[in-house]
C-alpha cells in the first residue's frame, strides 16, 4: 500500500515537471531587478522633479536665493536664509541636547544598569523612536511649550536682558514657548531613541574581553569607558550620530508645531522662526506660480544638506568596517 | 572531601614547603547565581614559580583565576566565600580598592586585546593611570616592558602605529608588555596561546619562562604538554574541585590520585 502510493508520488512528480519544462530562476531574476531599477528610478525621478520645479526660482534670485533673508509672498521675492539658518541651528541644538543623553543612555544601559533595570529602559528607548512625529508636535505644543514658556523663557530672559552676546542669543521679545529652542529640544527628544539604541548596540558589540582587559588593569568604570569603549565603537558612533542628524534636519511635523513659523531671522534661539520643512508645510497648501518653484527650490536644498550628511555617514560607517 | 584530599596528598605539603606563599587560597568557594562552582578550594601560590591550572573544560580553573584579580565582581550574581590572601590580605575583603588590586595583578586573556589606541599608548596605559611619570621615565618603561616581552625588535620602529595591526602573537606579546610595565605582583594568563599558532606560542611560553624570575606566575592552560613545559607546580581540577596539586613533575610523573592519573596520561577530559 505504502509502496504503491510512493510510486504514483514519484511518477506524478516526473509528470509535471516533464509537463512545465518551464524555468524560474530567469522570471525570478528579471522581478527582483525591476525592485532594485524602481528604486533608482524613484530617486532619480524626486530628484529631476524638484530641480525642474524648484529652476524657475534659483534662475530668478540665484545665489539670493539662499542668502535672501525677504520672503515676501505679496511682491514674489523669496530669500530662504532664514529656513536655513532655522534648520541648521535646530539641528544644532538637537545634536548638542541630544548626543550626550543619547551616548550616556547608552553607557549606563550597556555598562551600569543592573539586569532588571536594564530591560525595561531599553524597551522604553525603543518605544520612544516608534512615537509618530505628531505626537511629539501635539505633546510639544500643547504641554511642553507652555511650560517652556512659563519656567524657562520668562526666568531666562529677565535674567539675561541687557546682557551683551547671551543677552542677545537668549532673549525672548515675546516669550510665548513658541521657537527655534523649543524646537531644537523637541528634536533632541526625537533623535534620542535613534542614537542611544544604535550605539547601546555597537557597545555591546565590543567583546566582553576588551572590556575585562581594561578593568584588568586597574581602570575603573569611567577610565574604561573614556580610553577604551568609546574609542573601540568610536567611529561607529559618529555613524549613528549623523543618522540622528539626517532626521533632525528633515523632521517636519513636530518643528511645524512647535517653531512659530516666523519668516524673519532672529538672532535670539527664544524667537519664533523656520525651519526649510516646517515651512513647506506651512505654506505648500496655497501656495502658487513663484512660491510654489520657491518651495520646492527650498525641498532641493534640504534634499542636498541632507544627502551630504548620508553620505558622510555611510563613508564612516564604511571605514569601521575595515577594521 | 577535597580537602581531605588535597591534606593527605603528600605532594602538595610539600609544595607548601620552600618557596615564600604570594597567593593564599582557604575555604574558598565560588557561585555563579545559584550554580555552586568551586568547592571548597585550598592551596597556595608561590612567589617566582609558575604554577599551572589544568583540568577538563568547566572544571573551574578559570573561574579561580578570575578571582585573584576580582575581576568576577563585575558581574553582581557571582560571588565568592571564604579567603584569598595576597602577602596576607584577604583580597575578597569589601574594604579591599579593586582597582588597585587589580594593578597588582595583571591578567591576560585567551585572546588578545589590544585597545584602539598606538602600541605605545597601550604599554603605557596602565602607567598613566597610576604613576605620575616624566616623558622619560615613561620612556624608559614602556621600552623595558617591550624588551621583556621579547617585542621591542620589532615594533621600536613603529611605537606610534596602532596596536590592531600587529600580528595575533605580537598582539598578545603586546598585551604582557602592557601588563608588566605596571610591575604588578602576580600575573595571570588565562589561556593565554589558544587562539594563537604554534610558533607564537612557543615564543609566549618561552616569554613566561622568563617571567617567572620577576612575577608570581598562574596560567590556566588546556594544554597539558604546556603545562608540563612552563610549570613548577600543577593544580588539577575536577568539576569545582581541585583534585590534586604538587609540583608539576610529580603530577605528570606520580599523581597520587587516579583522577589526576587518568587525565594526564589522556583517559578522559
Amino acid at each position: 500500500m505504502v509502496a504503491v502510493s510512493e510510486q504514483t508520488y514519484k511518477t506524478a512528480r516526473t509528470d509535471t515537471r516533464r509537463a512545465k519544462p518551464f524555468r524560474f530562476d530567469p522570471l525570478f531574476a528579471a522581478a527582483t531587478r525591476a525592485a532594485a531599477i524602481t528604486v533608482l528610478v524613484l530617486l532619480f525621478g524626486i530628484m529631476a522633479s524638484m530641480i525642474y520645479g524648484g529652476w524657475p526660482a534659483f534662475r530668478a534670485f540665484g545665489l539670493g536665493f539662499l542668502t535672501g533673508t525677504q520672503w515676501d509672498t505679496m511682491n514674489d521675492v523669496y530669500g530662504g536664509l532664514p529656513a536655513i539658518v532655522g534648520t541648521l541651528s535646530t539641528a544644532l541644538i538637537a545634536m548638542v541636547i541630544g548626543v550626550p543623553l543619547s551616548i550616556g543612555t547608552a553607557i549606563y544601559l550597556t555598562q551600569l544598569a543592573p539586569a532588571w533595570f536594564k530591560r525595561p529602559v531599553g524597551t522604553a528607548v525603543e518605544l520612544l523612536a516608534a512615537v509618530p512625529s505628531i505626537i511629539y508636535g501635539m505633546w510639544g505644543l500643547f504641554v511642553f511649550v507652555p511650560l517652556f514658556a512659563a519656567w524657562f523663557q520668562v526666568p531666562v530672559s529677565s535674567v539675561v536682558e541687557g546682557m551683551p552676546i547671551v543677552g542677545t542669543i537668549f532673549y525672548a521679545r515675546s516669550p510665548s514657548g513658541l521657537g527655534i529652542l523649543s524646537a531644537g529640544i523637541i528634536l533632541a527628544f526625537m533623535i534620542v531613541p535613534f542614537i542611544a539604541s544604535l550605539t547601546r548596540d555597537m557597545l555591546d558589540q565590543i567583546p566582553t574581553v576588551l572590556r575585562e582587559s581594561a578593568y584588568g588593569i586597574g581602570c575603573t568604570t569611567w577610565e574604561v569607558v573614556r580610553h577604551v569603549l568609546l574609542p573601540q565603537a568610536g567611529v561607529s558612533i559618529i555613524g549613528a550620530i549623523m543618522l540622528g542628524l539626517g532626521r533632525a534636519l528633515g523632521e517636519t511635523m513636530a518643528v511645524t508645531f512647535v517653531i512659530g513659523n516666523a519668516n524673519r531671522l532672529s538672532a535670539s534661539v527664544m524667537d519664533p522662526g523656520s525651519t526649510i520643512a516646517s515651512r513647506i508645510a506651512s505654506e505648500f497648501n496655497e501656495a502658487l506660480g513663484m512660491q510654489m518653484n520657491a518651495l520646492i527650490g527650498l525641498g532641493c536644498v534640504l534634499f542636498f544638506v541632507t544627502f551630504v550628511v548620508l553620505v558622510i555617514a555611510r563613508i564612516l560607517v564604511s571605514r569601521v568596517r575595515q577594521y | 572531601m577535597s580537602m581531605m584530599t588535597v591534606q593527605d596528598a603528600p605532594s602538595a605539603a610539600a609544595a607548601d614547603q620552600g618557596a615564600k606563599v604570594r597567593i593564599g587560597v582557604r575555604g574558598l568557594d565560588f557561585y555563579y547565581g545559584s550554580f555552586h562552582a568551586l568547592k571548597n578550594i585550598n592551596m597556595n601560590f608561590h612567589d617566582r614559580q609558575v604554577t599551572a591550572m589544568i583540568g577538563p573544560s568547566g572544571c573551574g580553573k578559570s573561574t579561580l583565576l578570575r578571582i585573584f584579580n576580582r575581576i568576577y565582581s563585575l558581574y553582581p550574581e557571582q560571588r565568592a566565600t571564604g579567603e584569598v590572601t595576597l602577602d596576607g590580605r584577604n583580597i575578597l575583603s569589601p574594604s579591599i580598592d579593586v582597582n588597585e588590586l587589580r594593578a597588582r595583578i595583571g591578567m591576560v586573556f585567551q585572546k588578545p586585546t589590544p585597545f584602539p589606541m598606538s602600541i605605545y599608548d597601550n604599554c603605557a596605559f596602565g602607567l598613566r593611570l597610576y604613576e605620575k611619570l616624566s616623558k622619560s621615565e615613561l620612556d624608559d618603561r614602556v621600552e623595558q616592558a617591550l624588551r621583556k616581552a621579547a617585542l621591542w625588535d620589532e615594533v621600536k620602529d613603529k611605537l606610534k602605529q596602532s596596536g590592531m595591526g600587529l600580528s595575533g602573537g605580537q598582539q598578545q606579546r603586546m598585551c604582557i608588555a602592557r601588563t608588566i610595565a605596571q610591575q604588578p605582583d602576580v600575573i595571570l594568563f588565562d589561556e593565554p596561546t589558544s587562539a594563537l599558532d604554534p610558533i607564537s606560542t612557543g615564543k609566549i611560553e618561552e616569554l613566561i619562562e622568563q617571567l617567572r624570575a620577576d612575577f608570581t606566575i598562574v596560567i590556566v592552560t588546556h594544554n597539558m604538554q604546556q603545562a608540563a613545559r612552563i610549570s613548577q607546580y600543577t593544580a588539577f581540577m575536577y568539576l569545582g574541585e581541585l583534585i590534586e596539586f604538587g609540583p608539576t613533575t610529580k603530577i605528570f610523573m606520580e599523581p597520587q590520585q587516579k583522577r589526576t592519573l587518568d587525565y594526564v596520561t589522556g583517559r578522559f577530559g
